[in-house]
């Protein structure tokens, strides 16, 4: 419990910094990179390499390339829905979430695993 | 188009707005260290790469540029979407050198010092970022 208590908090914080980062910054399209900033990644495999070693850390790694190439699909099918549809942000980044899943589970099953 | 810092932007965003995206920041690096432990480390990864913030960050910007034009008289729920979807764009550009973060901590990290690997890894990101950002500027 204690441990989940330490990821919690360090990966709010880490989380956080670089959405401040993302606010402060203009034109929106520079403060957007920070939306794919490295955080959970950092609190994660720093926490990870501590506990259970630096090969469990790479495995993690391994698998968030497939991930990170997910997160561009997802990224890009809101950028598109937001610019021609009508339908709120909210509804549109959680609607376009099977796209982040379904690629990320299928790229690391086709390819990774 | 240059970069600028905005400090005045941090005024705009209320207590409870920083608070969902620490929640939603630590609830995702909690689950993706259960999911790890539950399922190994492969289906725990996947999760690094999460847009866990996307969707409460998504709606501030919708929200503050929403009421940005609302207060000068005009209809503001195009523009909001407009700002987020420019905010996504640029999501998707970070999210090619996030692949090369994790290409990079995946070659590097078992034979290197971790916290070298991980910081040299961020400054490579932000550095592809840039890059990316400016060459699609110029497109």
């Amino acid at each position: 419990m204690k441990v989940i208590l330490i990821r919690f908090l360090i990966g709010g914080v880490a989380v956080s910094v670089f959405a401040i980062l993302g606010d402060l910054f203009k034109p929106k399209s520079f403060a957007g990179l920070f939306g794919a900033a490295p955080s959970v990644a950092l609190a994660t495999l720093g926490l990870t390499v501590a506990s259970d070693g630096k090969h469990y850390a790479a495995t993690e790694a391994n698998s968030m390339v497939a991930a990170a190439v997910a997160f561009f699909a997802y990224s890009s099918c809101v950028s598109w829905m937001l610019m021609h549809g009508k339908v709120s942000a909210l509804w549109v980044t959680i609607l376009c979430l099977p796209v982040w899943a379904l690629l990320a589970f299928g790229i690391w099953y086709a390819w990774i695993r | 188009m240059r970069i600028e810092i905005e400090p005045s932007a941090l005024r705009k965003t209320r207590w409870y707005e920083f608070a969902v995206r620490f929640l939603f920041g630590g609830l995702i690096t909690a689950v993706a260290g259960i999911i790890a432990k539950k399922f190994g480390p492969g289906v725990g990864g996947l999760f690094l790469a999460f847009p866990a913030i996307f969707p409460a960050s998504a709606t501030l910007i919708e929200k503050h540029e929403k009421q940005k034009k609302e207060r000068a008289g005009l209809q503001g729920s195009a523009r909001g979407r407009k700002a987020a979807s420019v905010d996504a764009a640029g999501a998707a550009i970070g999210s090619l050198a996030l692949l090369v973060f994790a290409l990079l901590v995946r070659r590097f990290l078992p034979d290197h010092n971790d916290w070298l690997v991980l910081t040299v890894s961020t400054g490579i990101w932000l550095a592809v970022s840039l890059l990316l950002w400016q060459i699609r500027k110029r497109l």
